[in-house]
């Protein structure tokens, strides 16, 4: 025995100190792991949504509003639809929209950021636009977008994209001014760097913190907006069970069957929380001056 | 010698909404291969502008160059295009910047930011320049080289950052270097060290070094000829030696007389003696000035003076002097 624990001890002190730093990690950052751990499950849940939910499109109208139950883990609504089966797959739309949101505005809004920050001839011009964008309220743009095209989850993505990108661009132009201003960057081009390499190797890293912690408030609200969009209708087709389609629908019939709004409703906080706890914990964690090591 | 750095006349005008400040008025100097020259005078007299002007890093926005020309190894730097400019910086005239402790890069490793300019201006392959650097850091005396490359500013100390300034400034052999304020954000022993370490350097590669500063003890110890400027013009351009014996404009005069000195000690009573100072400010620079900018400051000022500006000339063997009254100073000091 005492044999055993002395090899162990000689083999494992990688593996007990990758532990202990893990363990110190999850007590110096509980909000980002409680976040990441519910974000985790919610994937989890949605790639395995085929094998763990039923079909959350079949009709049974002789189940119609059935309160939760032992086979109705979530109960039923109006057409006698499985609420569990359809906010499982409600989760799809709600994690697409927010990654291809945040990823979309964030790419979007780097490119403009940098070229503001850097080039202060386009600046003014640029930020202007941008300012009008802004004013652009989403749901808006998303029923003007519709009634141009056929509605679907891209105008949705769009829809939310174009207000969202104006934030970003903000952070991110606002980082680069003020690391334009550093003398390392002052002293890179006394060294004959060039304008592209600047910007990549000097001026991008350092915008990358604060614009990863922007994307994950966008990508709480893009989902919020979303389901704003689809309870009002002017998001993703009925059809598709999406949180806020299936609050919409549940609406009606909200005082004899509160499930069908409560259920969803309270994934939806649950997902918004725990993207913000991300958010948040990367935020303290990123800014250099909270960092330690770990 | 022929001089490889020939500044003629140079002038650099910034700007502003409350006028044009002429920050560089006529400043005409030459540097010839391997010489230490330093550039003297207060704050805003327009030492690190001429500096920035010579690499053409005056921000386009806000100044520029309006005249004048700047020779350098046969070529115009003035009509340069940006790209044959950015050739240039860093590799045959590089620059140290007074603030180590900003002028690194925070996101990148010491390694990187030394290999980045070899691989730029000598266009070696990464690993090379990665050797390349480790090199230029015991070059700079740095302990432990191998393990500092992989290491971030932040791990270093200021005397360790300038030392890394240094090395990525020396790393391509540049023909000169330019150091403004190198040492002013150093302690004093530190001070020492680097100034040491930037004359070794030299004497080792042959780099001829323009040294900005305001100090006139690293002046003495370090330049072998010095220019004095003020209000964006020179004043006196002399060999070192010879400027601190004889000091032959007011202002210089001004300037050493404001240095604490050792003899004070040989009063028996220990006292020392006040410290003389230059009474007044600097002009304003938006306004023209017709005769000599030092007039209103100067206790030598007749009314030449603020009618034309003085002519730069060799009142003694490479000592020059912008001043229409050399005599009486000259009598004042005997």
């Amino acid at each position: 025995m005492a044999l055993t624990a002395s090899t162990a001890d000689d083999t494992l002190p990688p593996v007990g100190s990758l532990v202990a730093r893990i363990a110190t990690f999850v007590r110096r950052n509980p909000t980002i792991l409680i976040g990441a751990a519910l974000l985790v499950a919610l994937i989890a849940m949605t790639l395995a949504a085929p094998w763990l939910a039923g079909d959350p499109f079949r009709q049974a109208p002789i189940n119609r509003l059935r309160p939760p139950s032992e086979r109705f883990w979530f109960g039923t609504d109006q057409f006698g639809r499985d609420v569990f089966s359809r906010t499982v797959y409600g989760a799809r739309v709600s994690l697409i929209v927010g990654l291809a949101v945040s990823g979309l505005a964030s790419l979007i809004g780097l490119a403009i950021g940098l070229s503001c920050g850097y080039f202060k001839r386009i600046d003014g011009v640029i930020m202007r636009v941008m300012d009008g964008i802004m004013a652009i309220p989403s749901i808006l743009l998303a029923i003007a977008l519709i009634t141009l095209t056929r509605p679907g989850l891209g105008i949705v993505v769009a829809a939310i994209v174009i207000p969202e990108v104006p934030r970003i661009v903000r952070v991110v132009r606002s980082v680069v001014l003020s690391i334009r201003a550093q003398p390392y960057v002052e002293s890179a081009i006394a060294g004959g760097t060039r304008t592209g390499k600047l910007l990549a190797r000097h001026i991008l890293p350092n915008t990358l913190a604060p614009l990863i912690v922007q994307a994950t408030y966008v990508c709480a609200s893009a989902m919020l907006i979303e389901a704003g969009l689809s309870f009002l209708g002017a998001g993703v087709p009925p059809e598709i069970p999406s949180w806020g389609n299936i609050i919409a629908q549940g609406r009606t019939f909200f005082q004899i069957a509160p499930w069908t709004i409560f259920i969803p409703g309270a994934f939806l906080a649950v997902t918004v929380l725990a993207v913000n706890m991300v958010g948040d914990g990367l935020r303290d964690r990123l800014d250099p001056r909270l960092a330690r090591r770990m | 010698m022929s001089p490889l750095l020939e500044v003629r006349d140079l002038q650099t005008h910034f700007f502003t909404r409350d006028g044009v400040v002429r920050a560089v008025d006529g400043v005409s100097f030459h540097l010839s291969p391997g010489e230490t020259l330093g550039i003297v005078g207060e704050s805003g007299c327009g030492k690190s502008v001429t500096a920035l002007s010579i690499l053409r890093l005056i921000a386009p926005e806000t100044g520029r160059i309006v005249g004048g020309s700047i020779r350098f190894g046969g070529r115009e730097l003035t009509t340069l295009s940006n790209e044959e400019m950015r050739e240039l910086r860093g590799h045959k005239i590089a620059m140290i910047f007074q603030e180590p402790m900003t002028s690194l890069n925070p996101v990148l490793n010491i390694g990187t930011q030394i290999a980045e300019s070899v691989v730029r201006h000598l266009r070696l392959p990464w690993r090379a320049a990665r050797d390349r650097a480790r090199e230029m850091l015991e070059l700079v005396r740095i302990a432990d080289p191998k393990q500092r490359l992989a290491e971030y500013p932040h791990q270093l100390s200021g005397g360790m950052r300038q030392r890394v300034m240094i090395a990525i400034a020396l790393c391509c052999n540049p023909q000169v270097l330019i150091a403004d304020e190198p040492t002013t954000a150093l302690d004093v022993t530190i001070q020492a060290q680097i100034l040491d370490l930037m004359l070794d350097l030299k004497e080792k590669l042959g780099t001829a070094i323009i040294l900005i500063t305001h100090d006139l003890g690293i002046v003495a110890e370090t330049c072998e000829r010095v220019f004095v400027m003020y209000a964006g013009r020179m004043v006196e351009e002399a060999p070192a030696a010879s400027l601190f014996a004889q000091p032959r404009h007011p202002y210089t005069r001004g300037l050493l007389r404001a240095l604490p000195r050792d003899e004070a000690g040989s009063d028996p009573t220990g006292a020392r003696p006040r410290l003389t100072e230059i009474p007044g400010i600097v002009p304003a620079l938006t306004q023209p000035i017709p005769g000599c900018a030092f007039v209103p400051r100067c206790a030598f000022a007749v009314e030449r003076c603020r009618a034309s500006p003085p002519v730069l000339t060799e009142t003694a063997p490479a000592h020059l002097v912008s001043c229409w009254e050399t005599a009486r100073v000259a009598e004042a000091v005997a």
